[in-house]
């Protein structure tokens, strides 16, 4: 990869002057990976706050070209593209090397777009999906999805007497492309960006799909300061709610291990997001126990798969 | 396209003249669309103290920090929205945030 300095002096992918939240974690992610894309690229963005509040009508904010149909279709329809492009360059009508990248959010991706999503990989299709997980539709106002961590406070999974919150845990959704046996599955956090780029370089360059889940804090549903957009989630990676790993044709790879006592509890970082207050009341603590017993799980069944395949 | 898209008098446009499905056919019009109105705080950077070490250019979600040959110029306040990320990120405390009514109060007097 080239030294942050030269990547920096490239032109802009995407321009500022969208409209989303001061503070949102989605433009952080995508303009570091369209900063390492190595050719023009086109762009398909599943309904969600990254596709309305970049392309308002008569602006945009995409210097590649974009394209958006439905909320459940983004891979489909840059699948495509790309099938366009493929016959295109073999009549001769284009002799340039063109990428293709699809974002998504979590609701796009682990509920809404998964059917495509799952379609588009085992086509074999030679694109880069990218989902920036917020951990709820942030866009309709706080709606619990698949992405939601358990415990958390959505207008869907509301806080009262008898409920704390979601209850159930998330999908693992990287866990799910990795069945389907894809070249490049990474996760990645914008805190850690000479890691993201790297990732994001590798799977411009593989042939075939390749797929990123990258966190993205969002202040408003996450009820957090603007301002610790990237703090958090270096905190979510430290407490392993969030492994940095690659799975590259099956073989995995963990990018960042805390060592032991710099691994923090999950609990560190819920208590600086609005949407765990309730959980730090009196009652909860079995929920809160529960919930790091099942991060220390998933991360010991990641150290094994590291191990062993 | 080579010409420019002259969208700028778009609000007198009859139903006729926008582009079939509302396409856009130029790229990075968002940049005319000016955020900066957003701000509470206005980040200032001590350029003694920065070392250019891209941290901040990274980190921001509006494209506001510029950079031209491996140097961060400057921030660019006409998109920036103020959230403070690049102060918080910063390793050396070369960006302060400050209360942006007083910072154009003082723009005024010069």
């Amino acid at each position: 990869m080239a030294r942050p300095k030269e990547i920096a002096s490239r032109p802009e992918r995407l321009t500022g002057g969208h409209r989303l939240c001061a503070g949102c974690g989605a433009p952080i992610n995508v303009r570091q990976i369209m900063s390492v894309c190595p050719g023009p690229a086109v762009v398909s963005v599943a309904t969600g706050c990254l596709e309305v509040s970049t392309t308002i009508y008569p602006y945009t904010a995409w210097k590649d070209s974009m394209i958006h149909s439905a909320f459940e279709n983004a891979a489909a329809t840059i699948c495509g593209v790309e099938t366009a492009y493929r016959s295109l360059r073999k009549q001769g009508r284009i002799d340039k090397d063109m990428y293709f990248v699809a974002f998504g959010g979590d609701g796009g991706t682990y509920d809404i777009g998964l059917q495509a999503l799952s379609g588009a990989v085992e086509r074999g299709h030679n694109f880069v999906y990218v989902c920036y997980d917020n951990g709820a539709y942030m866009n309709t106002g706080f709606q619990r999805s698949g992405a939601t961590p358990c415990g958390a406070w959505t207008t869907t999974s509301p806080v009262g007497k008898e409920s704390y919150g979601k209850t159930q845990n998330r999908k693992d959704l990287a866990e799910i492309l990795v069945a389907h046996d894809i070249p490049y599955v990474a996760t990645a956090s914008p805190h850690n960006f000479k890691d993201l780029m790297n990732k994001a370089e590798k799977a411009f360059n593989m042939p075939g799909p390749a797929f990123l889940n990258v966190i993205s804090p969002c202040p408003r549903g996450w009820r957090t300061p603007g301002d610790q957009t990237i703090a958090l989630a270096k905190e979510a990676v430290q407490s392993c709610y969030w492994p940095l790993y690659e799975v590259e044709y099956g073989k995995y790879k963990i990018n960042y291990k805390p060592r032991p006592e710099k691994k923090t509890p999950v609990a560190d970082w819920m208590k600086k997001q609005g949407r765990f207050a309730h959980l730090f009341k009196p009652g909860n603590e079995q929920v809160l126990e529960d919930i790091q017993a099942y991060i220390d799980r998933k991360w010991e069944e990641l150290l094994k798969k590291e191990e062993c395949l | 396209m080579s010409k420019k898209w002259k969208y700028k008098d778009i609000d007198k446009w009859g139903p006729g003249r926008h582009e079939p499905g509302g396409t856009i056919p130029e790229s990075g019009t968002a940049e005319d669309y000016k955020t900066g109105g957003w701000r509470t705080e206005r980040p200032v950077r001590d350029q003694e103290k920065c070392n250019d070490c891209m941290i901040c250019f990274f980190a921001c979600p509006d494209s506001a920090i510029r950079v031209e040959n491996g140097k961060l110029v400057d921030i660019d306040l006409g998109h920036c929205k103020g959230c403070g990320i690049c102060a918080q990120v910063c390793p050396r405390d070369a960006i302060k945030m400050e209360d942006e009514t007083r910072a154009r109060k003082e723009e005024e007097k010069v």
